[in-house]
């Protein structure tokens, strides 16, 4: 489902010089597997996930989603492949507040193959609990509600791969446990294999080890500052 | 659905500039068509207002003074000519028809004139159309001391057949240039839409013979009205009057005369077209400012929307489709404000001329300056649209931490 080959991502410092974010190796991810990486506020983890989105452009190396090499696709293809592709869970959820529940799901559907469908948007809705909440605004939400409309965004579209960039970051015990318990079990559900990135111990021990991720993990630690 | 989605959505947030932005814009749409219709249709209706005449004769001096005064009412007598000068233009071959003037009263502001009882029952003030009375309105005697009102100065003036009434002197009202002369209203005309509304009528006589007048003039007229039988003798009486002799003026065709005074004045309307343009300019600009102004705030919404997949010329296409959709709004609203100023200008027009301006005539400006509005308003979103296009995703949604 996702390769990444030799991947590498600099910055120019506030000083001048290039810090290096990202450097990769070789990292894979199976069909709906589910693979957690460890990585520290600032280790560049937030950017792997934006290189493989196509968000960013990397220095060097490859990506490759579901067969297609994100790295050689111009930056309009890479959107057009993002929307079919992938779902994404922000951190910060970034949902859009002056749009409805719905239109926020509606709109992240509308960019792919499918399109807006309000039907399955409401289906998708109603799944993670929020189909009584579908013509309310995020803002009237509470942060755990916000967090299952980001995840309903992200599934709506049906895709191949979930990228999470610490779904949990903004959400206390309990409801991180229920939040990472949803994502996993809906990912499952829609056959999405699911890639996340967490500083948080507690999310990372409920997933399972797998040989490479040590070194995936020293990789991420290794370019971290 | 995604593109109305977004604007809608953009617009609704924004409400507040949205609607200033759209109000400048609906000004500057209702300015422009109304500049243009006032003079389009103005130049129009004052050139084809000719009362049924095809010429006016009166004292040496300016055609256009003579037209405005003979015609419009409007202007003052550029002085008088015999009684016998009207009979032998009367008796000419080439003249189908001649009705003398006289004027130099007034009623509250609104001008007498003396004329003959002829000039409401043989002449067609426009083609087909004859002078009609209200119900229970006779045209007045040639030798009495009755008044016919026209419909515009009758309703101002709020008289009623029956009424009775004292002229003033001159052509501007004073309270103490009163004449002795009691007159009574025989009867008032039905609306014609020209000026002739605002007059009230009178017979010749009784004007010339007006207590104060100075009876020497008590059988001058002030101008002569003229029918022509055929269009070339307007040119052969032109050769006679204006060219040949040198006491009077023979102002022909009226409808010329009047276009000629729009030529003189064109200076005018460019001035106010090039205010107008000047107001869509800074309309567009202000759809501009108020867009790019935006961008600060919605540059978060924006990245979104890339992360989601939305590409680069999708959001470009609706920060354009947005400037181009506060352009419509405006555009709508200033159908409003057109229809507002046009019926004040109108009204004005009315008062002071008896032109009557259609509020709701149609002409291509009406779609053409909408139109030209939403192209330059979405002209104006480019700038704030490049913004847009080049937000960073990856910068923009990083989260704080």
């Amino acid at each position: 489902m996702l390769a990444v080959t030799d991947l590498k991502k600099s910055f120019v410092s506030p000083e001048g010089g290039r810090v290096q974010i990202v450097n990769v190796p070789a990292f894979a991810l199976a069909a709906n597997e589910q693979l957690a990486l460890r990585g520290e506020s600032g280790s560049g983890k937030t950017t792997f996930l934006n290189l493989i989105a196509g968000i960013l452009a990397a220095d060097s190396g490859r990506v490759v989603v579901d067969g297609v090499e994100m790295t050689a696709l111009s930056e309009a293809r890479r959107d057009r492949l993002r929307a079919e592709k992938l779902g994404y869970i922000f951190q910060t959820f970034n949902l859009l507040q002056g749009y409805t529940v719905l239109e926020n799901v509606v709109l992240g559907m509308s960019f792919g193959p499918r399109g807006a469908d309000r039907a399955q948007a409401r289906e998708v809705l109603g799944r993670v609990g929020l189909g009584h909440r579908l013509d309310h605004f995020p803002w009237q939400l509470s942060t755990g509600q916000q967090q299952r409309v980001a995840v309903a965004r992200a599934l709506a579209n049906r895709p191949k791969l979930v990228l999470a960039d610490e779904p949990t970051g903004n959400l206390d015990r309990k409801h991180a446990g229920e939040a990472l318990g949803l994502i996993r079990e809906v990912c499952r559900e829609h056959g999405a294999a699911l890639l996340l990135v967490s500083h948080d111990e507690e999310v990372l021990r409920q997933f399972e080890q797998r040989k490479d991720f040590a070194d995936m993990n020293e990789a991420m630690k290794g370019v971290s500052s | 659905m995604t593109l109305p989605l977004i604007i809608y959505r953009s617009l609704r947030q924004h409400a507040l500039s949205t609607v200033i932005t759209a109000g400048s814009i609906a000004l500057a749409c209702g300015l422009l068509m109304c500049v243009w219709m006032v003079k389009t249709q103005s130049q129009s209706a004052f050139t084809q207002t000719t009362t049924g005449f095809d010429a006016v004769l009166g004292a040496r001096g300016s055609k256009l003074q003579l037209v405005l005064n003979a015609i419009f009412h409007l202007e003052a007598s550029a002085g008088n000519l015999a009684y016998a000068d009207y009979e032998a233009v009367r008796r000419h071959p080439a003249v189908k028809t001649a009705v003398p003037l006289a004027v130099g009263d007034n009623l509250r502001g609104y001008r007498l004139v003396g004329t003959l009882p002829e000039l409401f029952s043989n002449v067609e003030y426009a083609p087909g159309k004859k002078y009609a009375l209200q119900p229970g309105g006779k045209i007045f005697g040639a030798d009495a001391k009755e008044a016919v009102a026209g419909s515009f100065a009758a309703q101002r003036l709020g008289l009623k057949v029956g009424d009775k009434f004292r002229p003033f002197h001159g052509l501007a009202f004073d309270a103490k240039a009163e004449h002795a002369d009691d007159y009574v209203l025989t009867g008032i005309l039905d609306a014609t839409n020209t000026p002739v509304d605002r007059v009230i009528w009178i017979p010749l006589r009784g004007l010339q013979t007006m207590s104060g007048h100075d009876p020497k003039a008590a059988t001058d007229v002030s101008a002569v009205l003229i029918q022509l039988k055929t269009p070339a003798a307007g040119f052969m009486l032109d050769m006679m009057y204006n060219k040949q002799g040198n006491r009077l003026t023979f102002a022909y065709p009226v409808g010329a005369i009047i276009a000629d005074l729009f030529s003189k004045i064109s200076w005018f309307d460019q001035v106010l077209a090039l205010v107008a343009y000047l107001v869509a300019l800074v309309a567009a600009g202000s759809v501009l400012a108020s867009i790019y102004n935006s961008m600060s705030a919605r540059r978060r919404d924006l990245a979104i929307l890339r992360a989601l997949g939305a590409r680069r010329r999708t959001i470009f296409g609706a920060v354009v489709a947005e400037a181009a959709c506060i352009g419509a709004l405006g555009a709508l609203l200033g159908f409003a404000v057109y229809f507002a100023l046009l019926t004040g200008v109108a009204g004005v027009i009315r008062a002071q001329t008896g032109v009557v301006l259609n509020v709701t005539a149609w002409l291509p400006v009406l779609w053409i300056t909408p139109l030209a509005m939403v192209a330059l308003c979405a002209l104006g979103g480019i700038v704030p649209a490049l913004k847009a296009y080049r937000t960073p995703v990856a910068e923009t949604l990083a989260p704080v931490s």
